[in-house]
């Protein structure tokens, strides 16, 4: 397996505060990783730094065994990456298949139609509801969108920061149903941030623990989720 | 019961308009030989109050016997919308007909009213789709006015060629004022933006060796029409004279009157082009997420520079006519004023729609015409106007986006449901 995304002592900084204090992570190609922390451990500023805004200001990111550290973002996201950010944030007054189109932006025209189809087929609910605006979908509807839109860039690497957030125990499963069948039909490799660590880490390949803008723990998934450190901090009650 | 109630609001509200009033308008200042002299006008004072006093009472009373719910104002939108799709090809219609039916008054206000459509079009692409909150749109126009006025007066250049330059000149200058406003958002733009609009007229009235200061430039040649000038010279160079046609002043206005009519329609098609191309949707994307925009790779530092261009050049070409319309120019028809103008237009308009930006034109300029007399009113008529429409219409004239790419069906997105969203 190669290693797709390498980030060696990266720190970031807001201002003058410090979110990331050196953090060592490795994707391989066709994993699934996730990323598991408390709340402002600094997991969407991880992935927010590997898109390039804020900026690392040590260390160095790999991706494809090249160094993005200090491309500008719109530069990074047209190698390959894709990121569904945390919130979904995606466009309310669009419609969803407008929503789509954005995510293809900068991309070469002539596979739009047919990515639309594949995004449609993971997420059946999309087509019915392509020509609704996006602010008016359900929570569940905005989160598929918001892979669906990220998945339209056709990306090697798909970065999803809490795509649980909010919704229902079902939905969730749904969704991840739909990255775990991504995962095996086409090889894509995603890294997932989390708070719902139970589920992420039966689902992921790999997993590690940010806390406090460092890694404290990595190892498998399942590796991960036996260790009594982690059911302590990170799964009490949530399932 | 109800109308007790009602009755002592309206009259709440008939004594705080006699507060507002009574120095405003109950008193006036006349000048005379030996000085001002204060007259008190207690009629047209009693009349304004009175007219809160009946008008606040008649709205209590709608508002309490209309039946419940929202129904109302949303069928009054569907309403708006559909009728929107044969108001649009009506007003085409009769706009391009005008000098068959109307006289020199009439084109001379349709020039006027045109002018203002193009600017809002114009500043649509700014404010409506890019969701950047202009307040120096005038600085553009100014540009545009003066580029032409400068280069046709100086190399004698024609209208035509110098259109294009005006235009570009203008682009350049939305990109200047682009590049240190790409990080605010806001107020902060707005306040940029209008002190950018302020520098330019300042700098157009004091490098007077270049602008003539506030004198201003005269003698700004004409537009031609495949080199016809319009004149009573009878020359074969001369449209009358060619034709072998009488000369008439009419002539040039509806010239004039068709060119701007051209260019507004071409700020028309341009901005519904646009919009249904990929920058045109990043332009929309990036009013709606900034953030969002950046993780799905797109550059927002050229999409914001891009719309801030495309609209000054707009204005540019608007700036170009104007000098050439009026054969004069200075600083002063260049002020905040009109940056005002235009806006209330846009967001009177509803914030990006085409039709809507130019029903406001027409009702704003063209109303103001119509109410000359009152002149002295006009900015107290044009307030009432701003806020009755805010009250009841929030989200504009025309509101509702159409999306910019059909499937099937197009259906037309309601003011109402769009106020749910974060947009
Ligand atoms: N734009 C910002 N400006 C300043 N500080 C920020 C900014 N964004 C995040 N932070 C701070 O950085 C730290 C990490 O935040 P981050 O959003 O990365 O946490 P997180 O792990 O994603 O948390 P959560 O699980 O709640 O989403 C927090 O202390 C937060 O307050
Ligand atoms: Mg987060």
């Amino acid at each position: 397996m190669s290693t797709l995304l390498r980030l060696s002592g990266v720190t970031a900084f807001y201002g003058a505060i410090q979110a990331l204090k050196g953090v060592d992570l490795e994707v391989n190609e066709g994993e699934i990783v996730t990323l598991i922390g408390a709340n402002g451990a600094g997991k969407s500023t991880l992935m927010m730094t590997i898109c390039g805004t804020p900026r690392a200001r040590h260390g160095a990111i790999v991706y494809d065994g090249q160094d993005i550290t200090q491309l500008p973002t719109y530069q990074i996201m047209r190698r390959g990456l894709a990121q569904s950010p945390e919130g979904r944030r995606i466009f309310p007054r669009m419609t969803v298949h407008e929503n789509l189109l954005m995510g293809a932006h900068g991309h070469a025209s002539g596979m739009v139609g047919e990515t639309i189809e594949q995004v449609f087929a993971l997420f059946p609910r999309l087509k019915e509801r392509q020509a609704q605006r996006g602010g008016t979908l359900s929570g569940g509807e905005q989160q598929m969108l918001a892979i669906g839109r990220a998945l339209m860039s056709r990306p090697r690497l798909l970065l999803l920061d809490e795509p649980s957030l909010g919704l229902a125990p079902l939905v969730v499963r749904q969704i991840f149903g739909a990255i775990r069948d991504l995962n095996r039909s086409t090889g894509l490799t995603v890294l997932l941030v989390e708070q719902n660590a139970f589920q992420a880490l039966r689902l992921a390949h790999r997993g590690y623990v940010l806390v406090n803008g460092a890694i404290t723990m990595a190892g498998g998934g399942a590796e991960l989720l036996a260790r009594p450190e982690i059911r302590a901090a990170y799964l009490e009650g949530g399932h | 019961m109800k109308l007790a109630s009602a009755l002592r609001d309206a009259a709440l509200s008939a004594l705080v308009a006699f507060g507002l009033f009574v120095a405003l308008i109950g008193l006036h200042l006349v000048p005379t030989d030996s000085g001002l002299i204060l007259v008190g006008r207690p009629w047209a004072l009693v009349l304004i109050v009175a007219a809160v006093f009946v008008g606040r009472l008649a709205m209590l009373l709608w508002l309490h016997v209309r039946p419940a719910g929202t129904a109302t104002p949303r069928r009054l939108a569907a309403g708006m919308t559909r009728a929107g799709r044969y108001v649009a090809p009506v007003f085409l219609v009769l706009a391009l007909t005008l000098p068959l039916y109307g006289g020199r008054y009439m084109l001379d206000t349709g020039i006027l009213v045109l002018t203002y459509v193009m600017l809002g079009w114009g500043l649509t692409i700014v404010v409506g789709l890019a969701g950047l909150l202009d307040l120096g749109y005038v600085a553009f126009y100014a540009v545009g006015a003066y580029s032409y006025a400068l280069l046709s007066t100086t190399w004698h250049l024609g209208f035509w060629t110098t259109l294009p330059v005006a235009g570009l000149l203008a682009a350049l200058w939305g990109i200047m004022l682009g590049f240190p406003v790409l990080r605010l958002r806001g107020d902060y733009l707005a306040i940029v933006t209008l002190a950018f609009g302020e520098i330019i007229r300042v700098v157009l009235i004091n490098w007077t060796s270049l602008t003539n200061g506030s004198n201003g430039i005269t003698d700004i040649p004409r537009p031609t029409l495949f080199g016809l000038k319009f004149n009573a010279s009878g020359d074969p160079d001369s449209f009358a004279g060619f034709f072998h046609l009488d000369y008439s002043i009419t002539q040039r206005f509806v010239f004039l009157y068709y060119v701007i009519l051209a260019l507004a329609l071409l700020t028309n098609w341009v901005s519904l082009r646009l919009r249904r191309l990929p920058l045109g949707r990043a332009w929309e994307a990036l009013r709606e997420d900034e953030i969002a925009c950046r993780s799905l790779g797109i550059n927002v530092t050229t999409t914001k520079l891009t719309a801030f261009a495309i609209g000054a050049m707009f204005g540019g070409f608007a700036g170009a006519f104007f000098a050439t319309r009026q054969g004069f120019i200075s600083p002063e028809s260049f002020n905040f004023m009109e940056s005002a103008l235009v806006l209330s237009i846009v967001v009177l308009g509803g914030l990006g729609s085409q039709l809507g930006v130019a029903l406001a034109a027409l009702v704003m300029i063209g109303g103001t015409e119509l109410f000359r007399d009152f002149a002295e009113y006009r900015m107290l008529i044009f307030g009432l106007a701003l806020v009755v429409m805010m009250v009841l219409r929030p989200r504009g004239l025309v509101a509702g986006r159409t999306p910019s790419i059909a499937l099937g069906t197009r259906r037309e997105i309601a003011a109402e449901l769009v106020a749910e969203g974060r947009g």
